[in-house]
């Protein structure tokens, strides 16, 4: 196993040839194959529905938040898939590599096995995923019609997408980074990492991150400005207050991460010494920074988690949240303090002890709002009358484990035993304890408890459980035997293991693994099944949960405009007081137009031609990167000369819509009544 | 207050909606003539003043880096209020809560590295350390 | 739960009742009128976020300044007459640009051009005079691949100077949006954002002329 060849520059195709396709790679051309053949299938199909012209009104340029969200989702689910299989390789190669052999996957393969893993599940699995989901429910929980700037939204997700794509393409052409998926210097300048591995990473997050940035902005701008009247802020639901903690957050980190990129992009490609080991330059400086934006990026995942749980948990249990105001003060507590305890992911580093002490402590203080919101779950739970749907089989699921990994958490917080534990497997243990157990789970959640909003229909509630009994049994199978392991001293990233005391281990993760594997299939099958059964699982009221925020008062889906009338809010619970008084759906005499804003394909344009830019830029193909820049920016004036960006609807089709949904509220009543 | 004030004071826009739309955002406070002329002179001397000392060596380099450093801050300030109008009326209240929010986030950001990255260099690349 | 969180639910108080202050509340949702409001904020949000972005690059530099690698050092290489000709460019661009927002106010739409071109000028001067000072400290060996120290001014001024770029950018295209449809409203949002962007480079030069050139040369 080489690394794909490097030609030497040439003015048309930089450093790209003809073997930089790693040809004699039977694994890579394998998923290479399928994922080629994936797109031009979908592609056909789309082509041979004919669908390509109410893909590109509806879907592509859409600015329409739910649609944008939607597409989150799906990215984000595609991406799950791709990153769950880099897991599970990794996985099978230390089970095979620990017992006397040398696994299937040599170290060149197994290190942007890692990376890719990494990226992929942070950068375009949860961040999207968490992304998509503030998107579709954060407009409808403040009574909104859509995002404060739709264009901009919709070139948030192209950018992210363009990001994904980037790193998808390095799965064939050429090669992706093998250096970690937060690619520390010196290994990852170019004198250590010559290839194009690292400028894929630098790329694709960079242009992904932009994306973000652009969409935290968005809705931090919503949240503020557009919330319906009366809905104060102590009266926003908790979701709608995580998502904006986490969009601060987004908002104050990303910039960082970005500088610290760049300056890394610019010790490779223009020989600056920024992190380089000669000429005054310092890799330590790296990894300050980089944690600066990570440890808050921990915090941009996690909180919208707690969030999402904050609204399942008072719907199924059919009481309203306990300590809704201590929910809020410690949201924003964690969302300050995650500022202060990014050395704790160094403590080895060697700061000393006074700098050590400070961050060891501020570490160990976020986990007290973090424990408050644990207990409002849990007192809000206490003497309801709860309902285990898929949402809250989910969300208990969570609170264990979440506690679990927390508590190791705050075991590494002491500087004194995270000498012995830094970059241990038991640290991959806890993160993962962490990220899977809150965010995903989270994520999941949020999907069965918010799917019929967005679309319709229920998920198919048995699917759902087993999908969530397999994930649940095959995390614990999966990471508890790496806490012992880490214990024992195995480190993180070992391509092979000549230590057979772990082997058994090693086996039982990847059982965990295979068992995660079938949760993740079930996933599929049950959206799969529900997009077939979806006459059954209609949900015609747009309230299937008996639920208590306003997200709910509207059908299911929401028409494009939200809501014919924009509500007025007495209560944090709105819908939930609504209901109670009998006014859950009030009908109005007459309605008044509706400004929105005009679909346009410039998002989705700039989007693309920035994946050209990251190639060209990877590849050196100068003439391309400059080409597509010089387009994005053209096309960005040009879009700022459409003037035509917006039309009222008229009250009539706004009467007509409404009115079917009024006719299937009624009908629904009176089968209810029968 | 001031808003209001200048409501009156201002000759009427033609155009009635754009005329609206200036009002309604900030309260009318694109500054005047005077407040630009007084913002600028006080920057003009306020970044005189440091070019000066530092050219001319008035000082002791451990006296004159915190007293240009502090100028600045100054200046900065003179800056956020003469050009870009900050206040504290409540149209603003968004604006300022997003400015506090990004100057705390600057100060742990500059503070905590370089105390961080002292103390690392300090233990870990004692050699590298600059002599005074 | 009051008596126990008084001075944060003053806070709250506050907090909300500033919220009724919001034109948002009169009008009704979507309108029109809420434009302006909802882009100046939106812009300033991303300052705030460019703001972080700076300070990242002002760190960076902060913490390698002394890694000259035997290289020059800053009092070797700053030349602050040179310094003070382009801080007093940028400033008196500022001042024209608050003139040509007075103009705007007005509705003099020639004024606002006219004021906005002086400010394009020294805008560009000051860029000529940045790429000038690059060139030679590149040309005499003395380039951003020298050091560490190099590597860190260079990008903190050259970041600053991406930034005036594209402010001249978003100026040609203001050209083109004044002379084709005056002072709309559309229009006024988009010279009192790029008057935001504007100041705020300002802002940056202040930091940037302090901490490398006037303490870099002490």
């Amino acid at each position: 196993m080489h690394p794909a060849k490097i030609y030497p520059e040439n003015l048309l195709t930089g450093k790209l040839g003809i073997d930089s396709v790693p040809w004699h790679e039977p694994i890579i051309m394998v998923a290479g194959a399928g994922m080629v053949g994936g797109a031009i299938l979908v592609l056909g199909l789309i082509t041979y529905f004919k669908q390509w012209k109410y893909l590109w009104t509806e879907w592509l340029t859409s600015v329409d938040h739910k649609k944008i969200g939607a597409m989150y989702i799906i990215l984000a689910l595609i991406m799950l898939l791709r990153g769950f299989a880099d897991a599970l390789m990794m996985r099978t190669q230390q089970a095979l590599a620990s017992g006397g052999g040398h696994g299937y996957l040599p170290p060149e393969h197994f290190d942007q096995i890692f990376t890719a893993h990494g990226v992929i599940m942070i950068f375009f699995m949860a961040m999207p995923f968490v992304v998509g989901l503030m998107n579709i429910v954060m407009p409808l929980q403040i009574g909104a019609r859509d995002v404060a700037f739709p264009y901009l939204n919709s070139m948030s997700f192209w950018l992210t997408a363009a990001g994904a794509i980037l790193v998808n393409v390095s799965l064939v052409v050429g090669e992706f980074a093998h250096t970690g998926w937060l690619a520390y210097p010196p290994l990852s300048e170019l004198s250590y990492s010559p290839g194009v591995g690292v400028d894929y990473y630098l790329w694709a997050l960079q242009i992904s991150g932009l994306g973000t940035l652009l969409s935290g902005v968005n809705l931090v701008t919503t949240i503020f400005k557009m919330r319906a009247p009366g809905m104060t802020l102590m009266r926003m639901p908790i979701f709608t207050w995580t998502t904006l903690a986490a969009n601060i957050l987004i908002i104050a980190a990303f910039p960082i991460l970005t500088v610290t990129l760049a300056m890394l992009g610019l010790d490779r490609y223009f020989g600056m010494h920024f992190f380089t080991n000669e000429a005054g330059g310092n890799p330590m400086m790296y990894v300050n920074l980089i944690w600066a934006w990570g440890h808050p990026e921990v915090y941009i995942l996690v909180l919208p988690a707690f969030g999402i749980f904050s609204e399942v948990v008072p719907t199924f249990s059919g009481k309203r949240l306990f300590g809704y105001d201590g929910m809020v003060y410690a949201t924003m507590c964690i969302c300050l303090l995650s500022f202060v305890v990014w050395l704790h992911h160094f403590f080895t580093m060697g700061a000393g002890a006074n700098v050590n002490a400070f961050f060891g402590i501020t570490t160990m203080i976020i986990s007290i709002p973090t424990g408050v919101k644990i207990f409002n779950w849990l007192f809000t739970m206490f003497r309801g009358r709860v309902r285990f749907e898929v949402p809250m089989l989910w969300t208990t699921g969570f609170i264990i484990t979440f506690v679990i990994g927390g508590m190791t958490g705050v075991l590494m917080a002491v500087p004194g035993a995270d000498f012995v534990l830094h970059n241990s497997v038991f640290l991959i243990a806890h993160f993962h304890n962490v990220i899977i157990g809150g965010v995903v789970f989270a994520c999941i959640a949020g999907l069965n408890y918010w799917f019929p909003k967005a679309f319709g229909f229920r998920l198919h509630a048995g699917l759902g459980k087993v999908s969530f009994w397999c994930w649940l049994v095959g995390f614990y199978i999966a990471f508890m035997p790496l806490y012992a392991l880490g214990l024992m001293g195995m480190t993180r990233r070992l391509d092979y293991m000549n230590n057979p005391v772990w082997h058994v281990y090693l086996i039982v993760a990847m059982v965990g693994a295979l068992i995660i594997f079938a949760g993740i299939i079930a996933q599929v099958a049950q959206i799969a099944y529900s997009i077939w059964k979806r006459d059954e699982l209609r949900d015609v009221t747009g309230d299937p949960w008996d639920a208590r925020t306003l997200e709910w008062a509207t059908s299911s889906p929401p028409p494009f405009y939200n809501f014919a009338v924009v509500p007025e809010i007495g209560n944090h619970d709105a819908f939930w007081d609504a209901k109670q008084r009998g006014q859950g759906h009030p009908r109005p005499k007459t309605y008044e137009p509706i400004h929105m804003p005009r679909n346009t394909p410039t998002g989705l344009l700039i989007g693309l031609v920035s994946v050209g830019l990251g190639f060209g830029l990877v590849w050196h193909i100068w003439w391309m990167a400059g080409g597509a820049l010089l387009v994005m920016i053209g096309l960005g004036i040009v879009h700022t000369f459409n003037e035509d960006r917006d039309y009222y609807v008229q009250p009539e089709e706004v009467k007509a819509i409404e009115d079917a949904y009024f006719a299937r509220l009624q009908a629904a009543n009176k089968k209810d009544a029968a | 207050m001031a808003s209001h004030k200048s409501h009156h004071v201002k000759p009427v826009p033609t155009d009635q909606t754009a005329a609206e739309l200036a009002h309604a955002h900030h309260d009318g406070s694109h500054g005047s003539v005077k407040s630009y002329l007084i913002g600028f002179i006080l920057s003009v001397v306020l970044t005189a003043v440091p070019f000066a000392m530092t050219m001319m060596h008035l000082m002791p380099v451990a006296t004159l880096i915190p007293v240009i450093i502090g100028i600045g801050v100054v200046q900065i300030v003179v800056h956020l209020v003469y050009f870009l109008h900050m206040n504290v009326s409540s149209s603003q209240v968004w604006n300022n809560a997003a400015f506090v929010v990004a100057l705390i986030i600057v100060l742990i950001l500059i503070v905590g590295t370089l105390w961080v990255m002292y103390h690392m260099n300090h233990n870990m690349m004692p050699g590298m350390m600059s002599v005074d | 739960m009051s008596s126990i969180s008084g001075p944060i639910d003053g806070l709250k108080k506050e907090l909300d009742s500033a919220y009724d202050h919001n034109p948002h509340d009169h009008h009704h949702a979507g309108d029109h009128h809420d434009e302006g409001p909802k882009v100046t904020l939106g812009f300033w949000i991303y300052l705030m976020s460019d703001c972080i972005l700076f300070a990242s690059v002002f760190a960076g530099y902060a913490v390698l300044k002394d890694g000259t690698a035997g290289g020059p050092n800053g009092r070797e290489l700053f030349d602050l007459p040179y310094v003070a000709v382009e801080t007093a460019l940028l400033l008196i661009s500022s001042l024209t640009y608050g003139l040509a927002m007075i103009s705007m106010e007005a509705n003099k739409l020639k004024g606002t051009i006219g004021w906005l071109v002086l400010t394009a000028l020294c805008g560009l001067g000051f860029m000529g005079m940045e790429i000038h000072e690059f060139a030679k400290l590149i040309a005499e060996g003395n380039g951003p691949n020298r050091s560490a120290f190099l590597s860190g001014f260079f990008t903190l001024v050259g970041t600053h100077g991406l930034h005036v770029t594209s402010g001249l950018i978003w100026m040609g295209a203001m050209f083109v949006h004044l002379f084709k449809r005056g002072l709309t409203p559309q229009n006024r949002i988009r010279l009192m954002c790029l008057s935001l962007f504007w100041h705020f480079l300002d802002i940056i030069w202040i930091g940037v002329f302090t901490i490398v050139y006037l303490m870099g040369a002490a």
